[in-house]
């Protein structure tokens, strides 16, 4: 098996966790800021729909969370177990914010925790939502301190190394490194994006299964104008990391462009395929658009492939991990405004099931997104673990039983994905917002 | 003070609370997993859900502390115990996951699938059963250079008296410490079965714990003479801990001052532990590794004890509100309806 390799064990078993970690850690990062809103709205409008919105999306948001920590754990551990050089190397530089991101984690937890626990112990619903403050901040901070670590392993800085030794480290340095901002942002920002229009996604839905009632209408509504902003943010920000890429890692934009020829006036190309002559074929060419991305220039000058060495050339296959990102961001942004001018004009179609089913599909398509991103982040890095310094295979573990751990995990996945979605069903399938609402005018306290 | 004595006394405090928290929590799972195969949940599933909900994110993240700390102040035990750890780690890791959210999955969703109950007492012992290994793999005699690459002997540990003594004082210290605490707990409640229940744990327990802890300094005697010799010379703490050990186990056999032998009993684990430690110094990992040639440089070091004090002034007050609204308020460990705040 191809996998006994220890190199490429490990490398798949770190794909294999950061794909199923991402889609919590990204509903872990967005969804309180929307409970937030929604809390918020709530008590201020006096509307019961708003705060029972805030009390289901928590309730959801605990289930996600618990897994989200329990593959952060793992994630966690993984770097040490199946990156021991690099972790040793790096852990003398880059600890500090992996430190960081536990005590964040830690204050998240716990006022999660004391959350869940005292819906209806506080006469005044303000204090409750005080609550959630902390739990907003940790999540934003734990993506913050993790995503500095990411950045630093694509734009390493505050170190030398002299023969072979770290030396004169500057932890502070290595943490504002030229990567962080951008990408900071960019996970930041998209993780809103992408829990904003899953949240939708779960109120298309009950629409189409023919709830009529307005809880799920104002639930549509929110999530879509948040998702809106913060899709344009995300769009935004997209133009900054071009700049960042083309400064500091020419040969991941060039890849991810498949842009081979060092040229000015340079073109976008989207999709298409590469023929044995390396040229691309049937590709969707948008003039200067490549030069403006890079530079803010048409005319600028942008590098290309053919300036690497073979064996420093990322994957080509990070062009459309590349594309399909751009696309779904893109389509999103159309997706959500046609849909808010629409309901401020009263377009009838935006109500059709046909453009329900699209809202629908934009959720997963909206965590797909975010999947294609780290697969061209992490991906268009190789053959660097930390870039310009070491590779994956001098990082790499040596032990021999990587792929029988891959077996392992990815069973254990495919569990607690399946249970995600079964405990999630059944959670909302037995308590419908009809059903819940009746027992608050009864006078009960909802469950 | 020197830095990294610093550095390690922080992450074997962080372990300290770790193995405390988490073996309240551990035994915890498992006793409400035996309480149903006995047929007497009804005794304690109360009790000890009421405990569990709020604090079990709380416990894992000491455990993520404690191995991002070491990376972070010798992140050399990166290379030696990552490489060889993988296994006996991995499978801990995938047990705490199952764990988890199979915790959350029942709690937050559907209530009472004994399925989940037994695989979350089962984990239980599971996890410090993989996990302590790692104590035992630092003792040394495990772990071989080979090509200039550390290789763990799987089937010297497997067959060490030394390293079964250690998974054996692991799960039956989860169940003593549970017990004694869950003991307390359930007296505050005011549940009187309960309580008769976890008391008669509690004792049963007592005297294996004993047994097995002397069984290892018996072990490391063969195993590693240097060690054992640094351990004897702590004797005292040891004599110490010993009697902690008995007086909690006098108040709890005369059923009082259930509270004050909670205390004695981190008393005891607190000197025990902190003798290991200090006996177990210089030596991350007998022979190949210590604090001092795995030391992180001065920048990191004082950056990352900046950081710690830092967050402990930020974290402090937040735990003290959970105890606070959790563990110490009446009316919630009572289950009372409670006057709203």
């Amino acid at each position: 098996m191809i996998l006994e390799d220890p190199v490429l064990a490990s490398r798949f078993l770190t794909l294999m966790t950061l794909t199923f970690h991402v889609i919590y850690a990204t509903i872990g990062v967005g969804v309180p800021l929307l409970i937030i809103i929604a809390h918020w709205l709530g008590i201020r409008k006096n509307d019961e729909h708003y705060i029972l919105m805030a009390r289901r999306w928590s309730k959801g948001y605990l289930v996600t969370v618990a897994v989200g920590v329990v593959t952060g754990t793992i994630i966690g551990l993984q770097l040490s177990l199946l990156w021991p050089n690099f972790m040793e190397l790096a852990g003398q530089i880059i600890a500090l914010p992996l430190f960081m991101e536990t005590f964040a984690f830690f204050f998240e937890a716990i006022f999660l925790g004391i959350y869940a626990y005292t819906w209806d112990r506080f006469a005044d619903q303000r204090k409750h939502l005080l609550l959630l403050i902390p739990v907003a901040i940790g999540g934003g901070m734990s993506a913050f301190f993790i995503t500095i670590v990411n950045s630093f392993m694509n734009s390493p800085a505050g170190f030398d190394m002299v023969n072979g030794q770290l030396v004169n480290a500057d932890p502070i340095a290595a943490m504002f490194n030229p990567a962080m901002v951008t990408k900071v942002f960019h996970v930041v920002v998209t993780a809103y994006m992408a829990a904003a229009f899953v949240l939708a996604s779960i109120a298309a839905f009950q629409l189409l299964k023919g709830s009529k009632h307005p809880y799920h209408k104002k639930a549509l509504y929110l999530t879509m104008k948040i998702g809106l902003i913060f899709s344009i943010a995300t769009a935004v920000n997209g133009d900054f990391s071009g700049k960042y890429l083309a400064a500091y890692q020419p040969e991941k934009l060039a890849a991810a462009e498949w842009h081979f020829e060092t040229e000015g006036y340079a073109p976008l190309l989207m999709y298409g395929v590469l023929d044995e002559n390396q040229e691309v074929k049937y590709s969707i060419k948008i003039p200067f658009a490549l030069s403006i991305l890079a530079h803010g220039n048409p005319s600028a000058e942008v590098i290309g492939l053919n300036e690497f060495s073979e064996e420093e050339t990322p994957p080509l296959i990070i062009h459309y991990f590349f594309d399909s990102m751009v696309t779904i961001g893109v389509f999103m942004i159309l997706l959500s405004f046609v849909y808010w001018i629409g309901i401020k004009r009263g377009w009838a179609f935006i109500k059709s099931k046909g453009f329900r089913w699209i809202i629908v599909l934009g959720g997963p398509l909206s965590l797909l997104a975010i999947e294609f991103g780290w697969w061209m982040a992490e991906v268009g890095r190789q053959p660097w673990i930390l870039r310009g310094i070491m590779t994956v295979d001098q990082a790499a573990t040596t032990s021999d039983y990587v792929h029988v751990m891959i077996l392992l995990f990815g069973l254990l996945y495919i569990i607690l994905g399946v249970g995600t979605i079964v405990v999630l069903r059944r959670i909302f399938k037995q308590n419908p917002i009809e059903a819940e609402l009746k027992r608050i005018e009864q006078g009960a306290d909802p469950s | 003070m020197s830095l990294e004595i610093l550095g390690i006394s922080v992450l074997w405090t962080f372990l300290f609370g770790y193995v405390i928290i988490g073996s309240i929590d551990y035994g915890a799972g498992f006793f409400n997993a035996y309480s149903i195969i006995t047929g007497r949940e009804h005794i304690l599933s109360k009790v000890i859900q009421r405990y569990l909900s709020p604090v079990w994110e709380i416990t894992n993240v000491f455990f993520v502390f404690f191995f991002v700390g070491i990376v972070g102040f010798f992140p050399q035990t990166a290379y030696y115990i990552g490489t060889i750890f993988l296994v006996p780690g991995s499978i801990g890791l995938i047990l705490l996951a199952i764990r988890g959210s199979y915790y959350a999955f029942e709690t937050y969703g559907s209530k009472g699938h004994k399925g989940y109950a037994f695989l979350y007492g089962l984990t239980g012992l599971l996890i410090p059963a993989a996990l302590s290994t790692v104590l035992a793999i630092s003792e040394g005699g495990f772990v071989f250079i080979e090509d200039g690459n550390p290789v763990l002997d799987y089937w010297a540990l497997f067959t060490s008296p030394l390293s079964w003594s250690i998974v054996i004082l692991s799960i039956v210290a989860v169940l003593y410490i549970s017990a004694v605490f869950l003991t307390w707990y359930a007296n505050q409640t005011g549940d009187d079965e309960a309580t008769k229940l976890m008391r008669r744990y509690a004792l049963i327990w007592a005297l294996p714990l004993i047994v097995t802890a002397g069984g290892i300094v018996y072990e490391l005697r063969f195993h590693n003479p240097e060690h054992y010799e640094r351990l004897v010379d702590l004797w005292w703490v040891f004599g110490l801990s010993f009697l902690l050990w008995a007086l909690t186990v006098w108040f709890i056999w005369k059923r009082k001052n259930y509270g004050t032998a909670v205390w004695l009993l981190f008393g005891q684990f607190a000197l025990a532990f902190y003798a290991y430690g200090i006996s177990h110094y210089p030596y991350l990992l007998y022979p190949h590794l210590t604090i001092h040639e795995g030391f992180t440089n001065r920048a990191m070091a004082i950056s990352l004890v900046v950081v710690f004090i830092l967050g402990l002034a930020l974290l402090l007050p937040s735990l003290y509100l959970v105890l606070k609204l959790f563990l110490f308020n009446k009316n919630y460990v009572r289950g009372t309806k409670e006057q709203k705040e």
